[in-house]
């Protein structure tokens, strides 16, 4: 289906991430946010809180992050589009929540503005160090979806797709920004809503005696009721069968966790994002993601400026790590080489997929400024060595 | 009776849960009927009512009522309660959990909902103890009481939860106990139909961890307790209404009043400051 023209302001802009973040979501059909202040993202809700009453919809300033993350699942059941935006402290505040919803496959978006950590760490500096958190910070096993932006026109348009992820998979989907490009100001072009496609929520056709709340047939995703409509259906973080009553026996265990990760991992190809480029004949492959990607591409630049045979390789869907296109790559090549704003999380997964087949080189930052490109440029020539 | 009789508070429940987990002569199962008692009395619309807990035993309730229920996350059934209200204010939402639930690990999301006065209704069932992990001692469990995590007795000082509640800003604060079931019945009509944040406290008792440890007797024994112990004192100040171990439970409606809720609240706040251009989202969110 098409956008809502109620939330789309179509038009040519000059606005920074977290606000085409915020731009993306109304256009996506998000009428509800919970959140809780943290630089730096507030300006996300900051813009949703101004707008929102204009287009029909609520923002609620939550008295936690623990609260603002369960919230935005209340509103989903309720019938609405929902999402809430933190960043490294908050985001940990919000685990138990991403499990609650993986585990009732609650729909929902959240945005993780990425800054330095560990704890309070640096509130107003970058850095890409929640990537594991993202995929791994709740208990239990459960996959979600993670969509990197690196501009503020993809914080626009990669929210829309995370909210159709969500739908489509019913999954809560990581939305991993970093302050940079958070606070990033370009151009950013808002098309008419008759060309934005929009990923309508499975609604259950059935009627109340035929459904079952987490009945699936043969792509795992089970359709949805919301509250109000009849249906008198339970929800529960429990081990569940399929009428959605807790049923803690291993068997239903297995069957449910499993189910959990196949809906995600068996379409990973199919929803796999990324940017390509010179991979034909690349002695070696740049891998990044975010805001060091824009910093990688100008040592890629710099190294082809010294007649040397490098790719680009840009993730745009972190998790499910694309980990097909990696091992598909690594015996062509002689080395990868894996910018990041942390000290070593993706490029585990690089070494994990790449299988020993060629060289795999981190190139690590702690975070508070963007790499400098000399810094990958030195690693990308010894590894062309 | 004849072999086709059935209970009158079926409909209501998801008979093909039971039996429940509550153990012999736990109160929360007796709650469970008052609440199905006071659907019955008040004709409230079923389809719209929607059931909200948290974790604990009381929290096994929204497994039980054949409604829209949500078994949440440990201390986040208020604020879930909240996003379901806010996304669809036509809904009639109850909020059904226990004393550490709603009072310990969820007590800022307590004071902030009484705070904005949310339209939930809430009923804390409290039996002075965190009793589905085996009975450790809750912010509500009375001074000297003798629990799992407090062997020596208790010292910290308890909640006073309806003076909480007040203080917050609840527009309807009352305390029954499981032996109160003809009041606490109609109470729990009374909150379906009052908007704004209502809340309601039972005392329940615990025969299997807090009475046994504390030789108070079983199920039956509690009853016995509470008819001898308790005293109706309706609109009591809350700020003398605190438990001790073994002395006077006032029992009442204590607060009953009328302030704007958030749904209104916010309403008129955007009238006001946008005009014509605020959108009314209970028409647009759910479409």
């Amino acid at each position: 289906m098409k956008a809502d023209p109620r939330g789309v302001l179509t038009g040519v802009h000059f606005i920074d991430g977290d606000q085409a973040c915020c731009e993306g979501a109304l256009a996506a059909g998000a009428r509800f946010a919970s959140g809780y202040p943290i630089t730096p993202s507030t300006e996300v809700v900051e813009r949703f809180a101004s707008r929102v009453p204009t287009v029909g919809g609520t923002f609620i300033q939550m008295e936690d992050e623990l609260a603002a993350s369960i919230t935005l699942q209340g509103a989903v059941w309720g019938g609405a589009k929902a999402f809430t935006v933190t960043s490294g402290p908050g985001f940990s505040l919000m685990m138990e929540h991403i499990g609650y919803a993986a585990m009732t496959e609650t729909p929902c978006v959240f945005v993780d503005v990425q800054r330095g950590g560990p704890s309070t760490g640096l509130p107003t500096l970058p850095a890409q160090a929640d990537m594991m958190q993202a995929r791994w910070g709740s208990h239990g096993d459960y996959e979600i979806i993670a969509l990197c932006p690196n501009s503020p026109q993809e914080c626009f348009d990669l929210t829309i797709r995370a909210f159709n992820l969500a739908e489509e998979f019913r999954v809560p989907v990581m939305f991993m920004m970093d302050e940079v490009v958070g606070h990033m100001t370009e151009k950013v072009v808002i098309p008419p809503a008759d060309e934005i496609e929009i990923v309508p929520r499975r609604h259950t056709h059935k009627s109340v005696e035929e459904y079952l709340p987490y009945e699936t047939g043969g792509d795992l995703v089970p359709e949805i009721a919301h509250a109000g409509e009849g249906y008198k259906f339970h929800i529960t973080g429990l081990t569940h069968d399929e009428h959605g009553y807790p049923n803690m026996i291993p068997p239903i265990q297995d069957k449910l966790v499993r189910r959990l990760q196949n809906k995600v991992r068996e379409a990973a190809e199919r929803i796999t994002l990324y940017e390509a480029e010179g991979l034909e004949d690349a002695d070696v492959v740049v891998i990044s993601y975010g805001i060091t990607s824009r910093v990688a591409q100008r040592a890629i630049e710099l190294a082809r400026g010294q007649s040397l045979q490098v790719g680009k390789l840009r993730l745009i869907t972190a998790w499910p790590f694309p980990e097909h296109i990696i091992r598909e790559l690594a015996p062509r090549v002689k080395a990868m080489v894996v910018p990041e704003l942390n000290l070593g999380q993706m490029v585990r997964e690089v070494e994990r997929s790449a299988g020993g087949d060629c060289q795999v080189l981190a190139v690590p930052h702690a975070g508070g400024s963007v790499h400098h490109p000399e810094d990958i440029l030195k690693v990308i020539v010894e590894a062309s060595r | 009776m004849s072999a086709t009789a059935t209970n009158p508070v079926e409909p209501f429940l998801r008979m093909d849960r039971i039996p429940h987990i509550w153990c012999p002569g736990c109160g929360i199962g007796t709650t469970v009927n008052c609440f199905t008692r006071a659907l019955m009395d008040s004709k409230v619309d079923l389809k719209s009512l929607a059931l909200v807990s948290g974790i604990g035993c009381t929290g096994r309730v929204a497994g039980y009522v054949k409604l829209d229920s949500f078994h949440t996350t440990h201390g986040r059934a208020i604020p879930f309660a909240t996003g379901l209200k806010l996304a669809n204010p036509n809904l009639n939402v109850i909020v059904y959990s226990g004393d550490g639930d709603l009072s310990a690990i969820g007590g800022n999301h307590l004071i902030h909902a009484a705070r904005r006065n949310i339209d939930l209704k809430v009923i804390c069932v409290n039996n002075l103890t965190y009793a589905m992990t085996g009975g450790q001692s809750a912010p509500t469990t009375p001074e000297h009481a003798i629990t799992a995590t407090s062997p020596y007795g208790a010292f910290e000082p308890s909640f006073n939860l309806p003076h909480l509640v007040e203080a917050a800003g609840a527009v309807y604060v009352a305390r029954w106990t499981t032996f109160h079931v003809r009041q606490l019945a109609r109470s729990m009509a009374e909150i379906f139909k009052k908007k704004g944040f209502c809340f309601i406290e039972v005392l329940s008792p615990c025969p299997t961890l807090y009475q046994r440890r504390n030789k108070m007797g079983d199920g039956l024994d509690t009853m016995k307790f509470y008819k001898e112990k308790s005293k109706v004192k309706n609109g009591a100040p809350t700020s003398e209404v605190g438990l001790t171990i073994n002395g006077e439970i006032i029992v009442g409606k204590f607060v009953e009043r009328d302030r704007p809720d958030y749904g209104s609240l916010m309403k008129a706040q955007f009238v006001e400051a946008l005009g014509d251009r605020y959108v009314d989202c209970t028409e647009t969110i759910c479409s």
